[in-house]
């Protein structure tokens, strides 16, 4: 093939399923963590893992975002619910191109499981992982399951670090080769204790914490505060800080999140905002669009990351509108010029209904 | 339940003539969860809603007690942890697997009416103000998680604080408070139900020998 498509930034030429080059002071060889490096404004979101076992279910689901965000978590398990797992949608997702977030929770996994999976992940070009703690098993539909929380989040933070840095598991058995891993973790500045949450997030950067995504941030100057204290302390120039944001659908589902979903703090006003519109849907994305524009003036503030359960379609939407990217386009999946040509061709062949003979192929190839 | 109920089989056929006890999915606007929990099997002896970890404490008070007096239980630790280290000798003597028993059932009875210990044998009581982390549900041991309530109280057990919001009250009142931002490692499942106080002093002994070794030399 003469004409090949043209590299796109922040991609393999060999391929585009393949780990990135390595550059000086990167941990990782991941779309993110060049992006955040490179100073630009990050955006995330996450991918409403599916209840099947058909990979066409996560590359439609993924699609919805392409061109628009910088990564993808990869949820596990989230609410304590049963889906596809998180290194199965890695799995497929490396496999396309995208920059897939892989998180790890605490709750099913004991240490020899989650150090197999680090690796297993990393060798399949996962480049991000976050380490979180899980929601409790009574959160969701099998209540009867045993909760392990063998590790929590910081020490499965530092154990990650430990096999990436040192090369070795937390047994100090050596690994030949070391995964090369952007960690990031979670934060929750919206819960008690509050002064006490800018203070786990410098433990969190001490455990190995390079980037942190937070849980919903519906109040804002709650926030800044937070940030305000983090900064003070130092914590906000050792870590990317991506703000959770999303767009609720109602002022229904946002009263049933806020009694129903503990960590998720959600002020009177945004409330009274919503139940005051004509279009409560609209008014919701209107919302979040305002809080990312307040959000992203905040010093310290790298990124968003746009959690817009069962409303994927909207991410783009939200992230266009925001103007947050400045112009700049994230890697999009684009088909091969050889793929489109082959395809190109059985179009023309099924729907022109022309007859060839070999004669003639031979001749127009000439 | 409808007919298309999936049923266990063997090669034979259908393991057994019940039906499994498998919820209905889901349909829009209820989630699983929410069937799951109206479908659970009911008899008259209903267990109160609560985990397994709460049933066995069913009272905050002393517990919250010994995290508002957490200086003077540290204060009071620091005398004992010396004692038991000029004991030394005497453990040794009489061996230290000899002592075991009765002095882990002594620290399992105190420990746990004043910090409900769950003798997890690797004590981190100094470093998270008296408030004992193995009471968390998720048992994180090194601070909270996100889903603490407004309120100050577990996610998992709506009617229990947070045993980190307590913690980081407790350890705000004691002189080494700040031992709540060392990184603790996991915790060693291998050690459960032994002596974390035989164990300190053990270890205590060893690095003033080790000291003591290293000075002369």
């Amino acid at each position: 093939m003469s004409e090949k498509r043209p590299v796109q930034p922040d991609e393999n030429p060999e391929g585009i399923h393949l780990p990135l080059a390595p550059l000086p002071g990167h941990t990782s060889r991941g779309r993110l963590e060049r992006v955040l490096r490179r100073g630009e404004f990050a955006v995330t979101t996450e991918l409403n893992p599916p209840d099947s076992a058909d990979p066409e279910d996560v590359y439609n689901r993924a699609k919805v975002f392409d061109g628009w965000v910088d990564a993808i978590n990869a949820v596990d398990a989230s609410g304590a619910n049963c889906h596809m797992s998180s290194v199965g949608i890695c799995a497929l997702l490396t496999r396309m191109g995208y920059a897939p977030i892989m998180q790890i929770a605490c709750r099913d996994k004991n240490r020899i499981a989650i150090q197999g999976d680090v690796l297993g992940g990393a060798a399949m070009g996962v480049a991000n992982m976050l380490c979180l703690t899980g929601d409790g098993v009574q959160a969701g539909d099998q209540p009867g399951a045993k909760p392990v929380f063998d590790l929590d989040s910081m020490s499965l933070l530092e154990t990650i670090r430990i096999m990436r840095d040192n090369g070795k598991f937390l047994s100090g058995r050596k690994l030949t080769t070391p995964p090369q891993l952007f960690l990031g973790a979670a934060i929750n500045p919206f819960a008690p204790p509050y002064d006490f949450r800018p203070i786990h997030l410098g433990k969190k950067i001490a455990a190995g914490a390079q980037f942190v995504q937070s849980q919903y941030c519906f109040d804002v100057p709650m926030f800044r505060t937070f940030m305000q204290k983090a900064g003070d302390l130092g914590f906000t120039e050792k870590v990317f800080v991506l703000v959770g944001v999303g767009p609720l659908a109602s002022a229904k589902t946002a009263k049933w999140i806020r009694s129903n979903v503990p960590g998720i703090h959600i002020p009177d006003s945004i409330i009274a905002r919503l139940e005051g519109a004509q279009d409560q849907k609209a008014e919701g994305k209107r919302l979040c669009i305002d809080i990312i524009n307040e959000v992203k003036e905040i010093p310290g503030v790298s990124g968003v990351h746009v959690m817009a359960y069962r409303q994927e379609e909207y991410v783009a939407e939200i992230v266009d509108e925001s103007g947050v990217l400045k112009g700049r386009r994230p890697w999009k999946r684009e088909i091969r010029r050889d793929d489109q040509m082959v395809a190109d061709r059985l179009d023309q062949l099924l729907h022109d209904n022309i007859t060839e003979t070999q004669v003639d192929m031979v001749k127009t190839a000439h | 339940m409808d007919k298309t109920q999936p049923i266990s089989t063997t090669a034979k056929g259908p393991a057994s003539d019940a039906r499994e006890a498998i919820p209905p999915a889901a349909t829009g606007g209820v989630t699983q969860a929410a069937i799951v929990k109206k479908t659970a099997p009911k008899s008259d002896y209903k267990p109160a809603d609560v985990s397994p970890q709460r049933r066995v404490q069913r009272s905050f008070a002393v517990r919250l007690w010994s995290i508002r007096h957490s200086r003077a239980l540290e204060w009071f630790y620091a005398k004992f942890a010396d004692m038991f280290l000029l004991l030394h000798p005497l453990w040794k003597g009489i061996g230290y697997g000899r002592v075991e028993a009765p002095i882990k059932f002594v620290e399992k009875h105190v420990k746990g009416f004043m910090f409900d210990c769950r003798m997890c044998g690797q004590c981190v009581l100094s470093s998270t103000g008296m408030s004992c982390p193995m009471n968390c549900p998720k048992q994180l041991r090194n601070g909270p998680c996100g889903g603490v309530r407004a309120n100050g109280n577990c996610e998992v057990e709506p009617n229990m604080p947070c045993v980190w919001v307590k913690a980081w009250e407790g350890s705000r009142n004691m002189v080494k408070g700040d031992a709540i931002l060392n990184l603790q490692k996991p915790v060693d499942q291998s050690l459960r139900e032994t002596s974390a106080w035989l164990r300190v002093t053990a270890n205590a002994a060893a690095a003033r020998e080790a000291a003591k070794a290293g000075g002369a030399a």
